[in-house]
Parts: structure tokens; C-alpha cells; sequence
């Protein structure tokens, strides 16, 4: 949809720094910050998730239905949701997906990281960094960086085309596997754009790494799935920088929702313990040494290594982690041979199965209660950046109280520059991002 | 069964004597829902020489679906504020989307982005036209309010029309 701008209203005496959103959608995302006699006395970061629709949405429908339900919770990673969906109702039913079909899932997570990872990083984060007031001045400025990044996303929407049928709410996805699998030679013709590619996600990380990074490190927790031989887009075991190892049907053991007035929403915590963070940060702290050779001596030769803490770095582990999605869907091709089946066989039953998987902006989870027939009984859809919103929220504490000098307009910027650093997950829940002063 | 359909017609791009309508939006986001079920009752009409598809509003996505086409026809929700219900139509190739009309995410590249994007890189169709109406609400859920169903059919007529007399010309003759 398109909006029509706000208002810029001039400072009070005491500040107030305002992201202001859609008044029509009810809780709709949105910052607020309150400064009075120069120290903060309020953050808030309001989000509304549509996953509370869609459970809602989900309860009642068949299950075969799930995948094309959720891809359309988010408009930027509906193969995360279609993945985590159909993790936990195979789950349920005692299926295991292995071999080419995982791997083909795999690919397509690999195309889904890649369109997420260059749209976050060029088109929205890169100009933050590089004194541009939005992409569209750096395209002015620089029009060639623009003209590459588009080409590398389009490469990732070419890899969820061709294995999910479109890119836009791909359809090819079910419970079992796809409704029908690629062909070799079709994956094969993209192999020299994923190698040119490759090569100018390298450039990228090397050119993210000039820029300058504001002093912001905390004592986060990170979360993240880890495999023993893979980095993690699909299943493994949940794992944190600070010991937790469990399986990802105890996730709710662990952690829970809190109902945040504020937030008309749900901030996930870890329970005893409080806020974590999901995501790239999360997971190249966690699974540094499953990424790809080039990847790992890249992130090497940067001087970029585990522990990374300062999240306005996740602009370096997002380059590097398209580097390891483009080698990694390289080698999936080349050893890709057409299974027999396109999908194994369903039976469904009666249980309650859980997924997670990583979505580009973090861990997403499912678990789905099903009756004998397959009919969805009840829902829980827990997103990354529900996940990350207390750690949005400390950030943006933290760093305001210790520029609280700075220039309006430059510390505005620089707050949502710090939202940014998260690439929350708000298109599935609105569209965000005028400031304005009262 | 429509998913199907939608896929093969996004699979005939490169047709480049075709007319491009782009249907955008959420179809459980109340209005932001109009895109979408425009471009379905468009493509009901069968219009010769018309291929249609629907986006979601992603601004990259957008610029590669227009990429062989001369002329194209964006239909999307609008929140510009105007009364709800109120049609709108905008030569977007020959003129900056309205001051108005700015980028607001900070998650997505959406459709105004997109457009202006496109301009700077010279990679704007000769011809884009956008339709819209101006939307009541857009909280989750599905369907679309009654101001802007009330709407729909006059907003669908124009662009049948407009399909129809572009076909008959030149895309240079469209200025």
C-alpha cells in the first residue's frame, strides 16, 4: 500500500523521539522515546504480529493447507514460514524429509536468504552508513552499486522461483517435500550467476567492513539452531552463548511470551532469565565454523570473528552469510540429483509436532496440534523479531542515554539505525518509519 | 487450483507486445487487499493481450516483473489522505510520484521506491499507470471495507477501458 508522509514538529523543551506509524492499524509498530531533564524516562518499541491472526486463521484447516497459510504472514521471508510450518506438522505425523528433498529445501532457504540479505544490506542498511539519506540517493550518487545488488537479489528470487514455483508466496512447498521437483539443467543454468555473485558478496563484506560503526556492544544471550555439519536453516538443536542445548520441541520449556501492554504484543523471554537475541549475530557467534570456506577465510581476513556483539556489525554477518547461502547453493546444485518422488508419503495422525527454523532476521518457531484427520487444532507461531524486541528496546536505551547530546536529527537517525540493525520483521506487520518531534 | 493459474502467467513474461497489470497488496491486511482481488477480477475479464499478476509489494520483485514490458499497469491500496473510497489514477512514467506519496518502511522496498528507483536507473516502463483506492483500514483480516467495494467496479471499468485504448496505440503515443 502507499502512504502519504507525516509531519516533522518541532522539539519541546524535553524531547520526545517518535517513529510514528499508520494511526488507522490498530498497535501498529512504533517507536517511542522520552527525554525529560536530559535522561530517559521512557522506550518504547511497539510492534503488532500478524501471527496472532494466523493462528487464529490456522485453527480448523487442513494441514496440507499450512504452507501457503503462512507464506503469506511475511511478504520478505514466506519460505522461512512454509519451512518451520512444515518441519513442525512432519513432526507431528512422525515424518522424516531426508535427503535431496532436504536438500532442495535447503536451496531454496539459500535463494530466501539471498533476496533478504541484499535487500537489507544495500537497499536499506549500506545508505545508512554511507550518509544517504535512503537508497534511492545512493543510486544517484553510485548507480553501479545499485544496478549489482538488484542483479545478486535477483538471483535469489530466481532460486525461489524455479524450486517454489514464484517467488512472490511460492506455491510449490508442501507437507512431505513440493508438488513437483526441478529439473538439474534448469538449476544448472544458474550456477555461473551464483559464482559472479559469490564474488560480489565477497566485495560487499569487504566494503561493509570500511564502514564506520557506532560503539554499541551489550551482554546479549544468543540463540540459534545448530547443526553439527551444517549452518542452520532447517532443524537442529537450540543452543546459546550461554550453554542452553536443547531439542526444538523443549523450545517452550525454555522460553516464553509476556503480554507487553505497550507493544500490543508479545516480547519472548527466555524464562529465569530474560531477553536474547536471535538472528545473524546469533547465529555466526554459535556456528562460525559451519559456514563455507571463503566464507569462514573471508570473515577471517576482516578481522571479523566470533564473538561479534555490536549488532550494527550485522551488516559484515549478513555479507558473509550471503556468501555461505550462494556457495552453499552452488555445491546443493552440482550434487542435486532428481528424486524419484517429489515429496514421501503422509499419513496423518493425531499429535502435536514441532519446527523452527532460521529465517534471514532469526529463529522462527512452530507447533501445531493436529487431530487424526490433520486438521489443525491450535497454532503458535513465535517470530524472530518478537523475539528480539526487549533487545531492540535495550539498545535503543542504551544508546540514547549515552548520546543524549546529540544532534536531533542525527540521533533520530541513528535510532532507527538501530532498529534497522535487526531488520525486524515489520513489513509482515506494517510499514514503518517517519520520525517526527513533539 | 489459482495458485497454478497465477504461476503459469507469471511464467509468460517476456511477452513484450503484452500489457503488464500488477496487482499489489496483502489479501489478510483488510484493504491492502484491493491489489490483489482487482488483479483476480481482471484477469477473470480475459482481456486480450493482457497478462496479470499479483505482488506483494516488494520493490525489487516489482522492477524484475515490469522488466520486459513497455507498459504497465500498477493497481494498489492507497493511504494518502483522502476520503476512503476515493479512486485515483497517476502517470507515474512521466511524473515523480507526489511529494505526498513517500517511502515509509524501513523494512521493505516497497512500490514508490520501486517506481523512483527506477526512474534514476532508467529502467522505467515507457508506460505505468497507477490505480488505487484510497483504503479505509488495514488491519489483519480478510476482505475490504465497504467504501472501498463500493469502489472497485468503477475503478475496474477505467482501467478496462484504459487496457483497451492502450492497446490500440503505440506505447510512444501514450504521453
Amino acid at each position: 500500500m502507499l502512504r502519504r508522509s507525516g509531519k516533522r514538529v518541532k522539539p519541546m523543551k524535553n524531547r520526545v523521539i517518535k517513529v510514528d506509524t499508520l494511526a488507522r492499524v490498530e498497535g501498529e509498530g512504533g517507536v517511542f522515546i522520552k527525554i525529560s531533564d536530559g535522561k530517559i524516562t521512557d522506550v518504547k518499541f511497539r510492534i503488532y504480529e500478524p501471527p496472532r491472526f494466523f493462528e487464529a486463521f490456522l485453527r480448523g484447516r487442513n494441514y496440507s493447507e499450512a504452507p501457503d497459510i503462512t507464506a503469506r504472514i511475511c511478504g520478505i521471508c514466506p519460505i522461512a514460514y512454509q519451512m518451520s510450518a512444515v518441519h513442525a506438522i512432519e513432526d507431528a505425523f512422525d515424518v522424516t524429509v531426508g535427503g535431496q528433498l532436504r536438500a532442495l529445501r535447503r536451496l531454496i532457504y539459500c535463494g530466501e536468504w539471498i533476496e533478504s540479505h541484499v535487500l537489507h544490506v544495500y537497499m536499506l542498511h549500506a545508505p545508512d552508513f554511507l550518509g544517504y539519506e535512503d537508497v534511492l540517493q545512493l543510486a544517484k550518487d553510485k548507480p553501479d552499486v545499485v544496478k549489482t545488488a538488484l542483479r545478486m537479489k535477483k538471483i535469489g528470487n530466481e532460486l525461489v522461483r524455479i524450486i517454489g514455483g514464484r517467488e512472490i508466496h511460492p506455491i510449490n512447498v508442501k507437507v512431505g517435500g513440493f508438488y513437483r521437483v526441478p529439473r538439474k539443467k534448469d538449476l544448472l543454468a544458474l550456477v555461473d550467476d551464483l559464482q559472479w555473485a559469490r564474488d560480489r558478496a565477497v566485495d560487499t563484506a569487504k566494503l561493509v567492513a570500511t564502514f564506520e560503526f557506532p560503539d554499541l556492544e551489550q551482554d546479549y544471550e544468543f540463540v540459534a539452531l545448530h547443526h553439527p555439519d551444517e549452518y542452520p536453516f532447517n532443524g537442529g538443536r537450540f543452543i546459546s552463548t550461554r550453554g542452553l542445548d536443547i531439542a526444538i520441541r523443549e523450545y517452550e520449556f525454555h522460553f516464553e511470551e509476556r503480554h507487553i501492554p505497550h507493544a500490543n504484543a508479545l516480547h519472548s523471554v527466555q524464562k529465569g532469565v530474560g531477553a536474547y537475541q536471535v538472528g545473524p549475530l546469533a547465529r555466526f557467534n554459535l556456528n562460525f565454523d559451519q559456514l563455507t570456506p571463503i566464507a569462514r577465510q573471508v570473515a577471517q581476513d576482516l578481522g571479523a570473528l566470533p564473538p561479534i556483539k555490536n549488532p550494527f556489525k550485522s551488516i559484515i554477518v549478513r555479507s558473509i552469510e550471503t556468501i555461505y547461502a550462494l556457495e552453499e547453493a552452488h555445491r546443493i546444485i552440482e550434487q542435486y540429483e532428481e528424486p524419484d518422488a517429489p515429496a514421501v508419503k503422509i499419513v496423518p495422525q493425531a499429535g502435536i509436532g514441532f519446527g523452527a527454523s532460521e529465517a534471514p532476521r532469526g529463529t522462527l518457531y512452530h507447533r501445531y496440534r493436529l487431530d487424526d484427520e490433520g486438521v489443525i487444532l491450535d497454532a503458535k507461531i513465535v517470530p524472530p523479531t518478537a523475539q528480539n524486541q526487549p533487545s531492540i528496546e535495550s539498545d535503543m536505551r542504551k544508546f540514547v542515554s549515552t548520546h543524549i547530546d546529540m544532534d536531533r536529527e542525527q540521533l533520530t537517525w541513528r535510532v532507527e539505525q538501530a532498529i534497522r540493525n535487526y531488520d525486524p520483521c515489520i513489513s509482515c506487520a506494517t510499514h514503518f518509519v517517519k520520525i517526527t518531534w513533539e | 487450483m489459482h495458485f497454478l493459474r497465477d504461476a503459469l502467467c507469471e511464467d509468460h513474461m517476456g511477452v513484450t507486445n503484452s500489457i503488464l497489470v500488477i496487482g499489489v497488496g496483502n489479501e489478510y491486511r483488510s484493504d491492502d487487499g484491493l491489489g490483489i482481488l482487482a488483479a483476480r477480477e481482471l484477469r477473470r475479464r480475459n482481456i486480450p493481450g493482457v497478462v496479470v499478476v499479483e505482488q506483494n509489494g516488494e520493490g525489487a520483485a516489482l522492477m524484475d516483473a515490469w522488466e520486459k514490458y513497455d507498459r504497465v499497469i500498477i493497481v494498489d491500496a492507497l493511504d494518502c489522505g483522502a476520503a476512503s473510497g476515493d479512486v485515483h489514477r497517476l502517470d507515474a512514467a512521466s511524473k515523480r510520484i507526489p511529494a505526498h506519496f513517500v517511502h515509509y518502511s524501513s523494512h521493505a522496498f516497497g512500490v514508490v521506491e520501486a517506481i523512483e528507483m527506477a526512474r534514476q536507473l532508467h529502467r522505467l516502463p515507457h508506460v505505468l499507470l497507477l490505480y488505487g483506492i484510497e483504503g479505509q483500514q488495514f488491519d489483519v483480516g480478510p476482505g475490504l471495507t465497504d467504501a472501498v467495494l463500493k469502489s472497485m467496479p468503477d475503478m475496474l471499468s477505467s482501467i478496462e477501458s484504459e487496457l483497451k485504448r492502450m492497446r490500440t496505440l503505440p506505447p510512444e503515443a501514450h504521453n
